[in-house]
């Protein structure tokens, strides 16, 4: 059946455009907006999600082209196993979050409008889905833009709060930047594709069999790395990222943080490994560098976050390094001829996307369900909310698990791969490699380990302890849908954790099409139990014998213990005989990042203030109050685009001069721009 | 009969793991005990102490939730779980594929991952104190595990745990610098994950100087018992796995019955030799101020590292 | 490898590690100890390489770097700390775990630096190139970072350490002559120094160096 998983895929995205148009129709309706509507976006991702599945598993390449666009550039598209695999991500994802909104969109019915909401949030779903599959470089901006002009109007769904305005106001500056210097790298390839008399050297195709002067190469791979890696986050241009993510509504920032982001993954691996694809050693050693930098900044300023959804935006700053890392690595072993090496690499970063997907968008929903639940994102007045949400405590649990990479979750199977990847690094022919790269891997474990400790700090504060305002004291759980959603994820966490030998075999024609080669036939040489990337010798883990291992020694511990005889008796917490305990005295999140905060503190920002409180009589060494205030802030803010935004302002500054207010010399400078042209035309 | 041979020696191995651990727990206090000049209370102490605590009620607090009582057998799990992994008495373990080292440390992040969660559970400060702190060094502790971990792989190009232990023993006795400098980077590791003296002290129930009791405070009873054996357990597997890693020979390659008691035999006098070492760290040395232990840890990991360069410069 | 190049590379390991350990020493009284031992493992060396090239004359070497790097200097020092009642503490410039990874990649930087005259000699001794350009190096970086006179003696002497170790390591040692020369000088210069130290003392009633910086001439005034 030709074309027929492309077209499953259109059926999808058809549907949602339709929507759009259905919509305002119901707009005093909105009860039915919400328990419609949504259902009908999870369907439609449904479709999306099997046509993507099905694509990389077949491993054929489909392409279509659709009689609209260009004259001379109809609208390309092409259906293979690197955009099949993305689809998956961003399907899967919508999916659960689809089924999440339900819940979480009808909190809002009463406070206002879901309409608009109810609009835009297919049509970021449907400019994601077209991003992936449309196969030249005029329908991949329209569909960029597509998704980002969506993506703000979602940002800004809250538009009375001044901080989401500007949150949105600095998504859009930062995500128009990136499309231009998209729009440049597709120019520099067109050029050298077709030249720059016609339009066909804009198709994909076109620009795969282009011969490009290595400088050239590199001007290209610069200029895209920089437009997509300003949508990934990558630092230092990711500081619009933990400003939108919180603003937005929940569900949005799940699929913002899990699903969008993956987009601009997806577009630097079709620019560098497919259609570049042969790439340069210092390419690797520049993504592998800022790969690590994100990962090291990012989980750094997630743990000195007290904003439960900040928290989770800087750490998928983290989570787009671990990426890129596997990235640069396989554009390394690439550079070296060493494709099976490479095939681990990739492997490695495209299973963390997917996994990344899963556990932040859960994550995201989590917090969602909390926001939901208590109105405040500030963790310094949660605490104790696994009393009252029963559902959501485990299921954010599994999630922060997950994002730790804590065995047997999904999380650690990619960094375990990723780890794997670095470990073949010896057998590169390089010296300085051979000694520097090692350093990279034991950056990626200290950022693996921060991250369960920011977790750690996330679950902890949030859910665990006394309640600490009086927010969390009317907390409710979460709606049935919301939940559904949420534990449709967590099992997928758990799944892609267990079985990844499964995942690796239908990833197989994805690295193949990438690096010429795959893992799928070492990974699961000794049976699907055991995990070999490369050989049984080399290394293997069996997640399902570690989930089996510690769940039958915990059951029969339990059973062993349970028929004792010894009482269990609820005490107070036992206060040292002081009396006067209070939830406020409980470590807070600012407490539990101190240590951190000491000792990578120059990293960032930091303004810290102690002040005694009013003068009440005491002497002045037993203060009964102390105020304490720590604002962090990115160093990126002051080193980066404070100096681009003076001398936007300078340069503006100079440009008013033009300005006079007199509309005869307005006409004037159109006419001499006219005169001008028609003497350069000349 | 002979099919049967490697499921008997992992079940030796995971009985010595669960019995022999308070034995070295024992061991250590009672060596401790002598070279302060008291008197101890003998080895088997710690079997009494956790006989105590299993038969005893538990006193909970009111608002501690199910990831507190959940947390005891979950530690107890993993670490068992990776003390039936890694080759004490024998290289050939059916499990010991189930994970490589790297997984192993992920195992161990587990534990320590709900004892933290446990340790703000119940809302003290105490609690919130330790999980921070144990957190923090868990981190900066990581990336010299890893950079041992790289070195030590670097040998048999495996990161593979019997695999590893087989190349090693397999060869003749050799000096090299980077398996020195891993084994000194592995034992000032392993004197951070495991709680030991210059940074934290397992013994003190004193406020500001507490890290791991810190977090496990409010446990009682079976609870206790289960998170202080898991603690010996970890002790235990810890050095054997150094012991494994740095001095393998002994261990046996095969998997014949027979050799299982000589090997138990040899790793036995080799961990005492071990936790006589550890003893006399622990009462040469005071215990760090808490913003000194980054700089231990950056030590370990510039040994490690060190190790790790000259294995390429020095030995290649 | 021979057991005998296995016994150089790991002293040679450990010179490296005493030259990082002078790097993170926080105390005066350990810093001389720790250079002390480096002394000790550079004689050891030296006598090792003696032994299996056959050269005597290293014999001398050795036992000259023994009786003045490890017994003479650090006593020397160690009577100045003492005498001068200096402050026991290191006072770095740049923090400590920094200056660790600056170390790192200085041994990264040699390491690449020395690899072509690795492959075209063939004594025992060449892998330890690298590691003599380190030492040479982290005895540069320990002199730029630490505000202390003394701790600039000893960089400058593990510096020295360095040099030697590199003349060991690549060419079996500089003739006899300039060894006795350079060891003179080097005894010199720390007599040298200790008169420095004194008259630093006595004209800043100090000896941060960083009160030096009041010798040059004041701008303007």
């Amino acid at each position: 059946m030709e074309g027929s998983l492309s077209s499953l895929v259109l059926t999808a995205i058809f549907i949602l455009i339709a929507s759009v148009a259905i919509v305002p129709l119901f707009h005093r309706r909105q009860h039915l907006i919400v328990s419609i509507i949504f259902p009908v976006f999870s369907a439609a991702s449904l479709f999306s999600l099997f046509a993507g599945i099905l694509a990389v598993a077949g491993g054929e390449a489909e392409t279509l082209i659709l009689p609209v666009g260009l004259p001379d550039l109809p609208f390309h598209l092409r259906l293979d196993p690197l955009s099949g695999f993305f689809i998956t991500v961003v399907s899967l994802l919508a999916f659960c979050v689809s089924i999440y909104s339900r819940g979480y969109i009808a909190g809002f019915i009463g406070k206002r409008s879901v309409t608009h909401l109810a609009i835009f949030y297919p049509l970021f779903l449907a400019g994601m889905l077209l991003v992936l599959v449309s196969d030249d470089a005029y329908f991949f901006l329209i569909s960029w833009e597509l998704m980002a002009a969506a993506s703000y109007f979602l940002v800004l769904y809250e538009d009375g709060v001044v901080e989401n305005r500007r949150a949105a106001y600095i998504y859009l500056v930062v995500a128009h930047i990136g499309a231009v210097a998209i729009l440049l790298a597709f120019g520099v390839m067109a050029g050298f594709a077709a030249g720059f008399d016609t339009f066909h050297g804009y198709t994909f195709d076109a620009m795969r069999g282009a011969s490009l002067p290595p400088a050239w190469a590199s001007t290209a791979f610069v200029l895209a790395f920089l437009g997509f890696g300003a949508k990934a986050g990558i630092v230092p241009l990711h500081v619009w990222l933990p400003e939108a993510h919180p603003a937005a509504p929940s569900n949005v920032s799940a699929l913002m943080s899990g699903a969008m982001l993956k987009t601009a993954i997806y577009g630097i691996v079709r620019f560098t490994f497919d259609i570049l694809h042969t790439p340069q050693l210092w390419w690797g050693e520049l993504v592998l560098a800022v790969g690590l930098a994100s990962a090291i900044l990012g989980v750094l300023a997630a743990l000195l976050e007290n904003d439960l959804k900040r928290l989770l935006a800087y750490s998928s700053v983290e989570n787009i390094g671990i990426i890129l890392v596997g990235l640069g690595l396989g554009m390394i072993f690439l550079s070296f001829h060493q494709p099976l090496m490479a095939a681990l690499a990739i492997t490695a970063a495209l299973y963390h996307t997917l996994n990344h997907a899963m556990f932040k968008g859960l994550l995201f929903m989590g917090a969602g369900a909390v926001l939901h639940a208590t109105g405040v994102r500030n963790m310094e007045k949660m605490g104790g909310l696994i009393h009252k949400m029963k559902w959501t405590a485990p299921l954010f649990l599994v999630g922060c698990l997950s994002i730790s990479a804590l065995p047997p979750f999904n999380g650690f199977v990619s960094e375990w791969l990723t780890f794997q990847a670095f470990l073949m690094s010896p057998s590169l022919p390089s010296q300085h490699l051979n000694l520097v790269i090692p350093l990279g891997a034991a950056l990626l474990a200290l950022v693996a380990a921060l991250s369960a400790s920011c977790f750690v700090k996330a679950f902890g504060v949030t859910f665990l302890g006394h309640c600490r305002s009086e927010a969390c004291a009317t907390a409710h759980d979460a709606t049935p849908s919301m939940r559904a959603g949420m534990m449709i994820a967590a099992t997928a966490c758990l799944l892609l954790g267990v079985f990844p030998t499964v995942v690796i075999a239908w990833m197989g024609n994805l690295s193949s099409q990438l690096a010429g080669e795959t893992i799928a036939r070492s990974a699961g040489e000794v049976g699907w139990l055991w995990l070999t990337p490369v050989s049984a010798q080399r290394a293997s883990y069996a997640a399902p014998m570690v989930l089996l291992g510690i769940a039958s020694v915990l059951l029969v511990v339990f059973l062993t213990l349970r028929s004792k005889k010894s009482a269990i008796h609820r005490v107070p917490l036992w206060d040292c005989g002081f009396e006067k305990i209070t939830s406020t005295m409980q470590y807070t999140s600012t407490a539990f990042s101190m240590p951190p905060r000491l000792i990578f503190g120059y990293l960032f920002h930091i303004k810290e203030r102690v002040r005694p409180g009013l003068p009440d009589g005491r002497p002045a060494e037993f203060p009964a109050k102390v105020n304490y205030s720590v604002r962090v802030r990115d160093r990126a803010w002051g080193w980066f685009y404070r100096p681009v935004a003076d001398l936007a302002f300078r340069l503006a500054k100079h440009t008013a001069r033009l300005q006079h207010g007199r509309i005869h010399i307005y006409l004037a400078y159109s006419f001499f721009t006219i005169l001008f042209l028609l003497l350069v035309a000349l | 009969m002979r099919e049967a041979f490697p499921l008997l020696i992992e079940a030796c191995q995971i009985a010595l793991v669960l019995f022999a651990a308070p034995l070295l727990a024992g061991w250590v206090r009672a060596l401790k005990c002598w070279t302060q000049g008291r008197t101890s209370p003998g080895v088997l102490q710690p079997y009494r102490n956790l006989i105590k605590l299993f038969s005893k009620d538990i006193v909970l607090a009111h608002n501690a939730s199910w990831v507190f009582r959940f947390t005891p057998y979950l530690l107890f799990g993993s670490v068992l779980m990776a003390g039936a992994i890694i080759p004490i008495i024998s290289v050939d373990l059916p499990l010991s594929a189930t994970a490589d080292i790297i997984a192993l440390v992920a195992l161990f992040a587990i534990g320590r991952f709900f004892i933290a969660l446990a340790g703000m559970d119940v809302g003290t400060a105490f609690g919130g104190m330790g999980s921070s702190r144990e957190m923090m060094i868990a981190s900066l502790a990581e990336p010299a595990v890893l950079m041992t971990t790289f070195t030590v792989s670097l040998f048999g190009h495996t990161t593979s745990l019997s695999e590893m232990v087989r190349f090693i023993g397999q060869q003749n006795f050799f000096l090299s610098p980077s398996m020195v400098f891993a084994a000194i980077a592995f034992v000032l590791t392993l004197l951070a994950e495991t709680g030991r003296v210059p940074v934290d002290n397992p013994v003190t129930h004193l406020e500001l100087t507490m890290i791991h009791e810190g977090m496990i405070l409010e446990y009682s009873g079976r609870y206790l018992a289960l998170v202080e054996w898991a603690g010996m357990m970890k002790l235990f597997i810890f050095t054997s796995l150094g012991v494994a890693l740095f001095v393998p020979w002994g261990i046996p390659q095969g998997d014949d019955l027979m050799d299982i008691p000589l090997a138990v035999l040899i790793m036995a006098g080799k961990l005492a030799l071990v936790a006589a070492g550890i003893v006399l760290a622990e009462t040469g040395l005071a215990k760090m101020r808490i913003f000194r232990v980054p700089e231990f840890l950056g030590t370990a990991f510039l040994i490690a590292t060190l190790g790790m360069l000259s294995h390429f410069i020095l030995e290649m | 490898m021979t057991f005998t190049a296995q016994i150089i590379n790991v002293l040679a390991a450990c010179i490296l590690l005493t030259s990082f350990g002078l790097l993170v020493q926080r105390r005066i009284y350990g810093l001389l100890r720790i250079f002390a031992w480096q002394g000790l493992f550079l004689s050891a060396s030296t006598a090792l390489v003696a032994y299996t090239a056959g050269m005597n004359h290293l014999y001398i070497s050795a036992a000259l770097t023994l009786t003045l790097k490890v017994v003479v200097l650090p006593y020397i020092l160690y009577v100045l700390v003492n005498r001068l009642n200096i402050y026991r503490d290191v006072e770095p410039l740049v923090n400590i775990p920094a200056t660790m990874l600056i170390g790192i990649v200085l041994v990264i930087f040699s390491y690449h630096l020395t690899a072509p005259i690795r492959e075209l000699s063939t004594l025992v001794t060449r892998t330890t190139l690298a590691v003599a350009l380190s030492t040479v190096l982290l005895g540069f970086l320990m002199m730029i970072t630490r505000k202390k006179a003394v701790t600039q003696i000893i960089g400058f002497l593990a510096l020295e350490n360095g040099l030697f170790f590199a003349a060991t390591s690549a060419t079996y040692g500089m003739p006899l002559v300039i060894e006795l020369g350079v060891a003179l000088d080097i005894l010199i210069a720390a007599f040298i120094f200790g008169i420095f130290i004194f008259q630093i003392r006595t004209t800043f009633d100090s000896l941060d160096l960083k009160e030096m910086e009041k010798l040059k001439e004041h701008e303007g005034a």
